[in-house]
């Protein structure tokens, strides 16, 4: 029995007590849950597991309050508008919110902020981390941190630009099929459902296989791969607005598909293909990160999150945690942009349960 | 009965028909090439002469319907050619490697899907309490983990700082099932904690959508007890989405295997595709593609087939 330990329990009983008095029924919940689980923690894993606890509590203290004041800041620096819908979104999706910025500024200043370049050899190979190098060396002696601040660029920026080009794909494809309807609409539903019925990786793989691992062609083949999801949610959404009375009304002013698709259909839909773009970006990401890992996705020397755990992977059987700071990175933007699409889905849908 | 019969089989001639067009799309693929196999084996360097023997032993002076034809009666019958690398047959590469990852796959559902389902409940039950709040953070952070992410994380825990399990899926025909079972826990329970977690949202939104129907608010209304309401009414209306939600996610576990295996060095098919794929080895790509999408439009339809089963509603269609 330390100080330490004392003063967890304390902490922790004295909480819930407070909580309970007060009649914070879930704070109460979570605090007690967390004492009784502390007990068998503190058993199996010793004074460890209860700091490890308490940093986890710290962090995600740190990430509440981040959010909180991001959002804040937020309504702050928006019009009125935009205010009102920021103060109904959960920390969740501030929080969401907070990390996609981040990693924007990131990307797009990787020049300044990284303090070497991305396949500049400076140290020996695995170099642990000193005054030069934040996080240490890699397999090839380059620096860790600038590899991760340009992979935030690279990685980022080749999933952002393949959703795309599957949005535009999609999306348009989508919207012909709704307004033409007949044979093009059948025919495109036959295609897409074959499309849909191999597995995303395998195919991608396939076509790599063949077509080489060019960056460009990797983008487009990504592209390609995940436009059949964008068309289905496209030809839903357009079918429900094709069938309005302004639509009809165009139609018999005479105007032509290209006009109803533009001014018409696009703006009507836009809600749900925006909370689509990011729920396609996070698979497209995974698909990316996925890829570079197995060395067929972006190549060396440009540095990239899903190759880098891969090149250092050698380092985790000597209890090194660096090799996962790159695969930690995708798995935050991932789930930063689900949070934030969540909350987005959650107000399109008219606010329900 | 003969009307699900027949709707069962028309289901499975769709599947057959969409099998048919993949494995055209997959030969077809190849076929896209930039000048064909051959030019690929040898590479730009190769006379016109060593071009054109290569050619009529792999018969490419054969048009592509004949060779499509041929390349697929050899692989029903399990002859899918011989590697360009080492020329053995494929089938005998595949084979045991085949073996490897429906053990791997079969291993993680039997552990997934029991818990999933079983936590996918409780959650549904205590939904927008803070112990759901919490799970579905949970969840999230699973499924947006990258596989590799989450397969060097136990690694690093479970087999660096304790020593626990292997952490590379070493196996020989001499281990024991309990070995067996150690030295593939680690890869297992990677894609477990995935498919848990997909497989818990799914369950958790099919039960919530089920609790909200207009007979379950009745028999609320009527004073049925809690748990009669769970175990009589919601229950034998849940299976058909139940079914359907382990059946995709199986689906999705055949995608995850390459990733993992290749994590865990693990000699299964997934990393012999990621392998050919690298070397370029095409029919041993091929090979690997049909069965991959095999399975996963098989799982699809077992999804389709067991909810018609299970919902009365389907089997007499409007």
């Amino acid at each position: 029995m330390n100080y330490f330990i004392i003063g967890y329990y304390a902490l922790l009983i004295g909480g819930s007590c407070l909580a309970a008095h007060y009649k914070q029924r879930p704070a109460f919940l979570i605090l007690f849950s967390l004492t009784l689980a502390s007990f068998v923690m503190g058993i199996i894993g010793g004074e460890d597991a209860l700091w490890a606890v308490t940093i986890a509590a710290g962090l995600l203290a740190l990430a509440a309050g981040t959010a909180y004041s991001f959002r804040e800041f937020l309504i702050v620096i928006s019009g009125p508008q935009t205010a009102r819908a920021l103060r109904t979104a959960p920390l969740t999706a501030a929080f969401g919110m907070f990390v996609i910025f981040t990693y924007a500024v990131l990307g797009i200043f990787a020049p300044v902020i990284a303090p070497y370049g991305e396949a500049e050899v400076i140290s020996q190979s695995f170099a642990p981390a000193d005054e030069n190098m934040l996080l240490g060396a890699d397999q090839l002696g380059r620096d860790m941190f600038s590899r991760l601040v340009y992979g935030a660029r690279n990685t980022v920026g080749l999933a952002l630009v393949a959703t795309a080009i599957a949005f535009f794909i999609g999306a348009l494809l989508g919207m012909i099929a709704a307004v033409k309807q007949g044979w093009f609409d059948q025919a495109m539903g036959r295609v897409i459902d074959v499309v849909m019925s191999i597995p995303s990786l395998i195919f991608a793989l396939l076509l790599l296989s063949i077509f080489g691992t060019n960056l460009v062609i990797l983008v487009i083949i990504i592209g390609v791969i995940y436009s059949p999801r964008v068309y289905r949610l496209t030809r839903a959404v357009a079918g429900n607005v094709v069938v309005m009375d302004y639509i009809e009304a165009a139609k018999l002013r005479g105007e032509g598909m290209w006009y109803l698709i533009r001014r018409e259909i696009l703006p009507n839909s836009t809600a749900p293909l925006i909370a689509e773009f990011g729920l396609e970006f996070c698979f497209v990401f995974l698909l990316v990160a996925g890829l570079s890992f197995l060395g067929l996705g972006i190549q060396p020397p440009t540095a990239d999150w899903g190759s880098m755990v891969r090149e250092n992977a050698t380092l985790i059987s000597f209890g090194e945690l660096t090799p996962l700071i790159p695969a930690g990175a995708i798995a935050l933007l991932t789930v930063a942009v689900n949070m934030v699409v969540d909350w987005m889905l959650f107000r399109s849908s008219g606010l329900k349960e | 009965m003969a009307d699900v019969g027949r709707i069962i089989l028309l289901r499975l001639g769709l599947g057959i028909l969409t099998l048919l067009v993949i494995s055209a799309l997959i030969f077809g693929a190849v076929e896209l090439l930039p000048g064909d196999i051959a030019q690929a084996v040898l590479g730009q360097g190769a006379t016109e002469e060593t071009l054109a023997a290569l050619r009529t032993e792999m018969g490419l002076d054969r048009s592509a319907p004949v060779r499509y034809i041929d390349w697929l009666a050899g692989a029903i019958v399990g002859d899918f050619g011989v590697s360009l690398l080492n020329q053995q047959p494929v089938a005998d590469v595949i084979g045991p490697r085949f073996a490897n990852t429906l053990f791997l796959a079969a291993y993680a559902a039997v552990i997934a899907v029991p818990v999933a389902i079983l936590l996918g409940i409780i959650v549904a039950l205590l939904r927008n309490t803070i112990f759901d709040r919490v799970a579905n953070v949970a969840t999230l952070t699973s499924i947006s983990s990258p596989e590799f992410f989450l397969g060097y994380i136990l690694i690093l825990y479970f087999s660096v700082k304790t020593g626990w399990f292997p952490s590379i899926a070493k196996l020989s025909s001499s281990m024991t099932f309990f070995e067996l079972l150690e030295a593939t826990f680690l890869p297992a329970l990677t894609m477990v904690l995935v498919v848990v977690a997909h497989m818990m949202r799914m369950t958790r939104a099919a039960i919530i959508n089920l609790l909200a129907s207009p007979y379950i608010e009745m028999a609320r209304l009527k004073g049925a007890p809690g748990w009669k309401v769970i175990t009589l009414h919601a229950l034998p209306n849940a299976w058909a989405p139940i079914i359907n939600v382990v059946a995709l996610n199986l689906a999705y576990l055949i995608t995850g295997v390459v990733l993992v295996e290749v994590v865990f060095v693990y000699p299964g098919i997934g990393q012999l595709l990621v392998d050919a794929v690298t070397k370029r080895d095409f029919p041993v790509v091929q090979a690997c593609c049909l069965i991959f999408a095999a399975t996963f439009i098989l799982l699809n339809l077992a999804a389709d087939v067991g909810a018609i089963l299970t919902n009365p509603r389907l089997r007499h269609p409007k």
